[in-house]
């Protein structure tokens, strides 16, 4: 078990030399060796999307992926998106929507809704609910996430953005 | 978003003088950062030194355990312990969970890891502790453990007969509680009734499957010989006790802290034998220890619930009354009851709940609450109301049917007409105030009864086999101490919070209950803003850290607004009052011309703005020498609540569910969901139809997907995401949820509770649906999950 590779990547814009295991995955590598919080472990095969990170532009299962295979590869989770902004219209959308309650599933729920606003930005109602059947979540029911996303298709066709949410005084 | 003008029927009188955040869908502002992936869960902590456990658990449903080989494990890399349950038993004691006003309730003592017996398949039997997770886990591969295959009790059916062999012989059978009722008179309203209608109804066992599967990390330092655990938990001050009471160390010796919960549903409220185990290993190891089960360890030893067997009957006459219920329900719970709760309250709460909306005055049941070598069952979400409500609807549509009566129309006649209360249940639970008529008649309207009638007719004629499904419901909420602390169990019904005016004017305020993502901790700010008289953002909560908070209870029993709500306004309130009597002191002038708005103490007379809350901080806390002597300034203050007036404060509620089902294939489609909720002052609209809407698809789990299947030896079947279905958000319909608010008069705040109520109407309604499509056929299906098999055969098509 001692066999380690040489991985070289970029994490949410910061490059990232390691030694790994060769069977390290890579939401354990995120998680425990560079110690971020984001991308979580609900099922560890996959069914649950929980672990759901961004390799090289594409939505990933971060819990059947191995290090490894991101040798080289440009590395985001919700942690980066967050600070880039790319996810502000979703998370102003979701927060306006009570669309997350315990929130584990929240950061694989929002880079697979991003990826779908990107690659079908005319989704239906139907199609959302379709597309995030690959995420799970076991406390909203779903209708608020659907409804949270439905939001931001339709500003976005108006080439609006999300109003961010405040406290009212 | 909603506000209080946007919902139709919000009319209740303002709690506080200047209401701006009680009754509006004020989103969770503390919840961003979870959307920012900067939640802390436990995996998400990591303390020096800190080792990680795995178990060895049982491979199979019940078995002897010989002797355990651990030297070639305990010599692999990064190990620290290789314990077994002799070892684990000389520092924490066994425990019986039974409750004394169950009468004649037994149970056998349980270990923390199993002592020469191990009686379902995933009973934890040796633990190994490694540096890392992964280290443990190679370590486990090396884990001998001799063993052999005992007998199993598998079938509840089964489990008193005498052929069958006892798991716990010193209990004499297996057993574990029997409760039996008779009221009025009914075998005389059987036998004079014009109408009566029978079913067996089938409840398949199934699991919470929280997304954060159950994990700890137990932190004893020897140095302070203080535990400290942290936890993915509902109860944090029910925990310290039990590890005090298991381990022998006092109170003060043991601090609990609950961060960021990612699904608890009911399964992280009892204490498992792995708690146990992680705190014992953190003991013997003086270094932190973390668990966090896989998702295979999950599925068997989180509990399980609902596996029911219930033969039911219903008496009605011509002209449509409901006369009298008979149920017998059977059980099984696994080879022990649950600690410290008890795996008999969910059958015990079948018992009470059955018939329940229903103003008929005979009833006769009968509970057998039995063993088997399986996972052991307790409270999961709703708490037998989902199989109460399945039964009650499901025999009152049978009734209806036989009637030739519309369903909607049969139950508009049976329900406790919304003047009666208070009054008494036919179970004898005591019902404050309800509101069946008025819910009934808003889901008429909400879903366009007739219209959605006319349209299933003409479907129908084409081919297309609809179905509409009602369940009318009653949830106990809000409990009071009779529920678990009249049998022994100390789970405290009380909670308290403590609120500070802070020297800045920021309000911080500590509470018992803690947040798992239901928006407690949203509305205790709602409810602190307004009550003390800030800003939300002005606003500070913390709760589930037993060093800090008031001692409480926890999240169970939907008790967090009713209970933990009610303990925040009274701490909020006397704050207010103590600022206003500070401001007196410092402007020299009578409270009573005072008043407060807005972080502001005014001339009540004149509105003028007289001094601000930071400045009733700078002096309250800096520059007390400018008070009066002998003045205290008391700005921060602690309330308790407790609900006494009743044993539960029931809510109420109905569900109504539209499906296609295709005879061919019978696969069932769900069109629309809609759900009515009086769960009393709504404090937060947005929030209680979240909880509604995440309840309502769990309960549409259970009842269409969601079952643990075991095989004739006891091994569980699907013990994978993969394989266990749960609702995703393809198969689910649309929800729609009105609100109708009948307060409590058992507190100020008049909050009742709203987390279960969903899961305990939607199997009800989508079992009833399902069956009306079916009507034409003469096809009923009562045995749940409803499958697409079980649809089929009852089709007689396979």
């Amino acid at each position: 078990m001692s066999l380690k590779k040489k991985v070289s990547m970029t994490v949410n814009g910061v490059t990232v030399n390691a030694e790994i295991e060769p069977r390290r995955h890579l939401v354990d590598f995120l998680r425990e060796d560079l110690h971020l919080k984001g991308p979580h472990l609900g099922c560890e095969q996959g069914a649950c999307g929980a672990c759901t990170v961004k390799v090289d532009g594409q939505i990933i299962r971060g819990c059947l992926f191995l290090t490894v295979q991101a040798d080289g590869s440009v590395v985001e989770t919700v942690e980066g998106l967050t600070k880039s902004g790319a996810l502000a219209d979703l998370q102003e959308s979701f927060m306006r929507h009570n669309a997350m309650q315990c929130g584990f599933c929240s950061s694989g729920m929002l880079l697979a809704a991003a990826e779908l606003i990107e690659k079908q930005p005319k989704a239906s109602r139907e199609e959302v609910r379709e597309w995030i059947s690959g995420n799970y979540c076991r406390c909203t029911g779903y209708h608020a996430i659907v409804d949270a996303i439905v939001d931001v298709l339709e500003a976005r066709a108006k080439g609006q953005k999300i109003k961010p949410v405040v406290a009212h005084a | 978003m909603n506000k209080p003008s946007d919902l139709k029927g919000l009319v209740l009188d303002p709690v506080t003088n200047d209401q701006r955040y009680i009754g509006n869908s004020e989103p969770r502002h503390s919840a961003r950062r979870l959307l920012e992936g900067q939640g802390t869960y436990i995996d998400d902590i990591q303390l020096p030194r800190m080792g990680h456990v795995v178990f060895w658990r049982s491979p199979v449903a019940h078995m002897k355990i010989g002797k355990i080989h651990t030297e070639h494990a305990s010599k692999m890399p990064g190990v620290l312990a290789v314990v077994d349950g002799v070892q684990m038993a000389k520092i924490c004691k066994p425990w019986v969970a039974t409750l004394g006003h169950l009468a004649g309730m037994k149970s056998a003592p349980q270990h923390a890891l199993a002592i020469d017996r191990a009686c379902w398949q995933g009973e934890p039997v040796v633990a190994v502790v490694a540096e890392t997770r992964a280290q443990a886990e190679d370590a486990l591969q090396h884990v001998d453990v001799e063993w052999e295959e005992l007998p199993a009790v598998i079938s509840m059916e089964s489990a008193l007969d005498p052929k069958t062999p006892l798991i716990h012989p010193e209990l004499g059978d297996n057993l574990c509680f029997t409760r039996s009722l008779d009221v009025g008179n009914v075998d005389e309203a059987f036998a004079t009734a014009d109408v009566v209608a029978e079913a067996t109804f089938g409840f398949g066992r199934h699991t919470g499957v929280t997304l954060e599967p159950r994990c700890q990390i137990a932190d004893y330092n020897p140095g302070e010989r203080r535990l400290t655990v942290y936890h993915s938990q509902q109860a944090p001050h029910m925990m310290q006790d039990l590890y005090c009471r298991q381990f022998g160390l006092s109170e003060s010796d043991v601090h609990v802290i609950c961060k960021d919960v990612g699904g608890s549903f009911g399964i992280k409220v009892h204490a498992y034998p792995d708690d146990f185990a992680t705190v014992g290993l953190s003991m013997m190891l003086e270094r932190p220890v973390k668990f966090v089960a896989d998702r295979l360890e999950s599925f068997t030893s989180d509990i399980h619930a609902r596996e029911h067997r219930i033969k039911g009957r219903i008496a009605a006459n011509k002209a449509g009354d409901i006369l009298a219920f008979e149920i017998n329900d059977l059980t099984g719970i696994g080879p022990y009851s649950m600690f410290p709760r008890t795996s008999a309250i969910e059958g015990n709460q079948v018992v009470n709940l059955v018939g329940g909306p229903y103003k008929h005055q005979n009833y006769r049941a009968h509970l057998d609450v039995v063993f088997q070598n399986k996972t052991p069952t307790c409270q999961y979400r709703g708490v037998g109301h989902p199989i109460a409500c399945a039964v009650t609807e499901g025999l009152v549509d049978l009734a209806a049917q036989k009637l030739q009566m519309d369903p909607l129309e049969f139950r508009k006649r049976n329900v406790i007409p919304d003047d009666a209360y208070p009054c008494s249940g036919i179970s004898g639970i005591k019902l404050e105030v309800l509101s069946h008529e008025q819910c009934l008649r808003t889901i008429e309207k909400m879903m366009d009864y007739p219209a959605l009638r006319k349209e299933q007719a003409e479907l129908r004629k084409k081919g297309i086999y609809r179905g509409i499904g009602f369940a009318t419901l009653i949830e106990l909420t809000n409990p009071s101490p009779a529920f678990y602390g009249v049998g022994g169990a100390r789970i405290a019904s009380q909670d308290g919070a403590s609120v500070r005016l802070d020297p800045s004017g920021v309000v911080s305020v500590l509470v018992g209950v803690g947040e798992q993502g239901q928006g407690t901790e949203g509305i205790y700010a709602q409810i602190a803003a307004d009550a003390v008289g800030v800003s939300i953002n002005q606003v500070r909560l913390v709760t589930g850290d037993t060093d800090v908070t008031p001692y409480g209870g926890g999240t169970w029993a939907s008790r967090g607004a009713g209970v933990g709500g009610e303990a925040v306004l009274l701490a909020c309130q006397a704050l207010h009052e103590n600022i206003l009597k500070l401001a007196g002191a410092i402007l020299n002038r009578p409270v009573t011309e005072l008043s407060i708005h807005r972080s502001h103490v005014l001339d009540k007379a004149t509105g003028e703005q007289l001094l601000p809350f930071s400045e009733i901080g700078r002096i309250g806390y800096f520059r007390t020498d400018t008070l009066p002597a002998g003045f205290s300034a008391d700005l921060m203050v602690t309330r308790h609540y407790t609900q006494k007036d009743y044993p539960f404060i029931f809510t109420n509620g109905v569900q109504a569910s539209y499906v296609e089902v295709d005879p061919d294939t019978g696969f069932v489609k769900l069109l629309k969901h809609w759900a009515v909720e009086d769960c009393g002052r709504v404090i937060n609209p947005m929030l209680v139809d979240e909880q509604v809407r995440g309840a309502i698809v769990q309960g549409i789990g259970g009842v269409l997907f969601e079952e643990c299947l075991y095989d004739e030896s006891g091994l569980l079947r699907n013990g994978s995401m993969a394989d266990y279905l749960v609702p995703m958000a393809n198969e689910m319909p649309d929800i729609e949820v009105a609100h109708v608010e009948t307060p409590t008069q058992s507190s100020k705040l008049g909050a009742k509770g709203a987390g279960e109520a969903g899961t305990a109407g939607a199997p009800g309604a989508v079992q009833n649906a399902i069956n009306d499509a079916l009507a034409p056929f003469n096809a009923t299906v009562f045995d749940q999950p409803i499958t697409c098999e079980k649809i089929l055969r009852a089709l007689k098509k396979i």
